[in-house]
């Protein structure tokens, strides 16, 4: 067990927004900024795309934390995804930690495209919350 | 209540002569005592069989959405709060619907009150203002209804119906302040303790669905439980399915759950279920100042924002 902690890496799975932070991500990756690579990337067109049961299907099937990430209130390419998204987001983080789950295992943040170093920031912050959390046990399928 | 019974016949038959609607509905006695069930009034013939009592406990606005007909409906608090979220969300146009207010003092938990009388059986109910008399086979037994009541009648702070066209009955007090002190007593424990509790409610689930199909805002044809592409969730009992699925089955309701209870009612299992919906209600009301069918015009909070919500909870680095 204490052999499996230590070489435990976790499992993180980022929803990126395709125009703002999946573009800070790949500025990250053109910057050759280091972050770690704990984090799976799937793009989707807006934060307001995300469906609460996309975070929770990760959680039950394998990810250890969850991040979500759009484009800063304003900036929008869908004009007001990310406002909607908002407050969804608000209520969901609160329902999850409410009902018991660890502070930190699902996260929501803003990165724009030209933030490159702020995303590589992220995910090292994100991975290190998770690190600390330890393995997903609840809501896991098994 | 005899007086309210016979009020809401008046209403009922004068709502007929003057071809007002084609339909009420509202309660009539079922066939067991502590029992009122929902019914469909279409003619004046018929409306010597509304009542009104304690045990009124449905919320009628369930048999509202995509009615054909012009229809006239009983409406306690709550119901008259549902029916707002429903003529909101276009289930019913507002002019379709005959708004029949009735201020409520709360419902009678008839599972209490039975499991307070363990074997014996009711046969008979006499109703006179707080005093509830129970009578069987060689018993008599007198309640204060007001002990009885349903935990979420116990909590309600909207009794009155809020928007109606008719009102029976006087308008009773209204309970204030501090709206959710049980959601901040739980919100009080560790996580893990709280982990636990859902946990071991939700374990309780049998995937009955039978709180989804009484709520009255729970109208979807295809709910998500029954999809299968995608399938986003298990349709097993194992404890993780149960957990999400009451998670989301609360979450779909943030800012539309009128906490009329009838979800919770239906339960067969008693799961706690309001113990997720009242802290998506208090969020709602903290966070954006939003009371689930308390205005007409209000936008529904999760079809609306401010630039200014709040974001404290977003991760900065």
């Amino acid at each position: 067990m204490e052999t499996e902690a230590k070489d435990w890496e976790p499992k993180i799975v980022a929803f990126l927004c395709n125009w703002c932070s999946y573009a800070g991500a790949d500025l990250a990756g053109v910057s050759r900024l280091q972050y770690p690579a704990n984090v799976r990337v799937i793009r989707v067109p807006c934060s307001g795309r995300i469906n609460p049961f996309f975070i929770l299907a990760c959680l039950q099937h394998g990810a250890d934390g969850v991040l979500v990430s759009g484009c800063h209130p304003g900036d929008c390419h869908y004009i007001s995804g990310n406002y909607s998204a908002r407050r969804k987001f608000a209520l969901l983080k609160r329902l999850l930690e409410y009902a018991g789950l660890e502070q930190g295992r699902v996260e929501f943040s803003w990165v724009s495209a030209s933030e490159g170093g702020r995303f590589a920031e992220l995910i090292a912050k994100v991975t290190e919350m998770v690190k600390a959390l330890g393995p997903a046990r609840k809501l896991v399928k098994k | 209540m005899p007086d309210l019974s016979s009020r809401i016949r008046e209403v009922a038959e004068e709502l007929f002569r003057q071809k007002e609607v084609e339909l009420i509905i509202g309660f009539e006695e079922g066939s067991m005592p502590l029992h009122s069930t929902p019914c469909f009034i279409r003619n004046e013939q018929e409306v010597e069989r509304l009542t009104w009592n304690s045990f009124c406990d449905n919320n009628l606005a369930t048999y509202l959405v995509k009615r054909p007909e012009k229809v006239a409906i009983i409406a306690k608090g709550c119901d008259a709060r549902a029916i707002v979220e429903l003529i909101k969300e276009k289930q019913i146009p507002r002019e379709q619907v005959v708004i029949v207010g009735l201020p409520c003092r709360g419902m009678v938990d008839r599972r209490r009150i039975e499991a307070e009388l363990e074997a014996h059986e009711i046969l008979e109910v006499d109703e006179q203002d707080d005093k509830l008399t129970l009578k069987g086979d060689g018993f008599t037994k007198a309640l204060n209804r007001d002990e009885y009541l349903y935990p979420c009648c116990q909590a309600c702070t909207h009794r009155n119906p809020g928007t109606y066209d008719i009102l029976i009955g006087d308008m009773v007090a209204e309970k204030a302040a501090d709206q959710y002190p049980d959601i901040a007593e739980f919100e009080a424990q560790p996580p893990e303790e709280r982990w636990q509790y859902i946990s071991d409610e939700v374990n309780k689930c049998i995937r009955c669905y039978a709180c989804r199909n009484a709520c009255p805002l729970c109208y979807c044809k295809e709910c998500f439980v029954d999809k299968t592409r995608p399938q986003w969730i298990g349709k097993t009992t194992d404890t993780n399915d149960t957990f999400i699925f009451h998670i989301m089955r609360a979450f779909h309701l943030a800012g539309r759950c009128v906490e009329c209870g009838a979800c919770e009612r239906a339960c067969p299992m008693e799961v706690d279920i309001r113990k997720l919906n009242r802290k998506l209600a208090a969020d709602v009301k903290e966070l954006f100042g939003y009371e689930a069918g308390t205005s007409l015009d209000q936008a529904a909070p999760l079809a609306t924002f401010r630039p200014d919500d709040p974001e404290d909870f977003m991760l900065g680095v």
